[in-house]
């Protein structure tokens, strides 16, 4: 059985634990760069960005994670995604530049912006896609692909062995998104 | 209501806070301070806790301009306080935008009997509790979010301990109830049947459960964290301490680091001084906040 590891910094960790699980894999919490040796992936959890980021520059983790994207798959949600995109808006911030995507921070506005919606997978399924405080993915590179979009913006992308949600299917019981990264590994 | 896609929403910013610290604000020097710091959110108030107490007076919302300079000055979530049953300041805050709205014991209750009807709000509210009663109830109400009430503004850590041993051992109780004796318990509890049988089922609260009330310390933080917390409010703190800047950074790690005593360590070295304590158990009762609202 694969190993996916869930950044513990802060943030719904928890929550993709449970859904790593329920992906068919086994899921353990990262909090040291040590913890990242067990792990076949990782997932960047929601949470708030500048928390993790700033958790990652006191704890000398930015690099052990950059080292550990040009082996293995990195999924990134939300925050996630904005600490695995090449650029960082609204405010710019640092981020591990590891997809080349840019990605503008709360872009739908505030919480009472946040929505739920269905979006279209391959032109077809529908996926339930939690938006909370989402960022917009405003670029992306001639290597990306985008799996799914809301609004003609991409919410699903995926490069090489990476991949990012701006939404949270670990706030849902429905597995396929998860399990799209486990079958990376 | 708790299948509604506006409470899962609700809930959902609730998830995205867990493991983080939650910092009382009074300005926009401290909100950048804080967010700088960490902080996975802060909440925009007047007077800290500490100040209210020893001011005393009616505390209200805060001025608009402040929340509003203070939304505008960091990307992190803003919460703003409005006082038990106040639901026009909640109204107020709902027009303004702020993230989430705490129905709180530390301002003056507006209505005694009382408290807002949260289910209606777009925006999400959290409210104290220093028991599993008092925490059902408020989510019967509508709240996405529980902490215990603690103490504030005391510096002191026993009643946060207090709430959330109790609130703990009292869902551990549930889940060895049968059916019948859950009626009985829904009863004493002074909660809906529906929550409590939730409740039994899963051993914990339909929302995220976090601490505040008396957290001054790295320690303090951790501790509350052991015991069930899933994130943490600090009040006055971190702004009420010699270098809020050092000790916001060490409680945010703190947070984190929790369940790892040499990064603990780390955290508590060089703070400066906390800020002064109160005992608790020297103050009139008139003088609690936490026995505002029930």
């Amino acid at each position: 059985m694969k190993t996916v590891g869930v950044l513990a910094l802060q943030g719904d960790f928890d929550a993709h634990r449970k859904a790593v699980e329920r992906a068919g894999a086994r899921a353990i919490e990262v909090r040291t760069a040590a913890d990242l040796s067990q792990c076949d992936g990782l997932i960047l959890p929601g949470g708030e960005s500048t928390t993790i980021l700033k958790l990652l520059e006191d704890e000398k983790l930015l690099e052990p994670l950059r080292n550990f994207g040009q082996e293995k798959p990195i999924y990134g949600t939300c925050a996630g995604a904005i600490l695995l995109a090449r650029e960082v808006t609204h405010p710019v911030q640092p981020s591990l530049s590891l997809m080349d995507i840019v990605v503008e921070r709360n872009a739908y506005g505030r919480q009472i912006d946040s929505r739920i919606a269905r979006v279209p997978v391959n032109g077809q399924d529908e996926l339930e896609a939690v938006f909370i405080r989402a960022p917009i993915i405003r670029r992306v590179g001639g290597e990306v692909r985008v799996l799914a979009r809301y609004h003609g913006d991409p919410v699903w992308v995926e490069q090489g062995r990476h991949m990012v949600t701006t939404f949270h299917p670990e706030l849902t019981d429905d597995p396929r998104i998860h399990r799209h990264f486990v079958d990376k590994l | 209501m708790y299948l509604s896609e506006d409470f899962r929403l609700k809930v959902g910013l609730a998830e995205m806070l867990k493991g983080g610290v939650i910092m009382d604000v009074t300005n926009v020097a401290q909100a950048k301070i804080a967010e700088k710091a960490g902080a996975a959110a802060v909440m925009a108030l007047e007077r800290v806790p500490a100040d209210i107490r020893k001011e005393g007076g009616v505390a209200r919302m805060a001025s608009i301009r402040v929340i509003r300079e203070i939304m505008e000055a960091v990307s992190i979530p803003v919460m703003a306080k409005a006082r038990i049953g106040h639901f026009m300041e909640a109204r107020v805050l709902e027009a303004l935008g702020v993230d989430y709205i705490d129905e709180s014991e530390v301002l003056t209750p507006a209505d005694e009997e009382h408290h807002i009807d949260k289910r209606e709000s777009k925006v999400p509210f959290v409210c104290g509790a220093r028991n599993l009663g008092e925490a059902l109830r408020r989510i019967a109400e509508g709240a996405a979010m529980i902490r215990t009430k603690g103490e504030a503004g005391s510096g002191n850590i026993v009643e946060a301990v207090r709430h959330m041993r109790t609130i703990i051992k009292e869902m551990k109780q549930l889940t060895v109830l049968g059916k019948e004796e859950l009626v009985h318990e829904a009863k004493n509890l002074g909660a809906p049947l529906e929550l409590v049988e939730w409740v039994a089922a899963n051993g914990k609260l339909p929302v995220p459960n976090f601490s505040a009330g008396g957290i001054a310390t790295p320690a303090d933080a951790a501790l509350v964290m052991q015991l069930g917390a899933e994130a943490v409010f600090v009040g006055s703190g971190i702004f009420k301490s010699e270098d809020p800047d050092t000790r916001a950074r060490a409680i945010v790690k703190a947070a984190t680091y929790f369940n790892d005593p040499v990064k603990l360590l780390e955290a508590s070295e060089e703070l400066g001084e906390a800020m002064r304590g109160l005992d608790v158990s020297k103050l009139p009762e008139s003088e609690l906040l936490q026995t505002r609202g029930w």
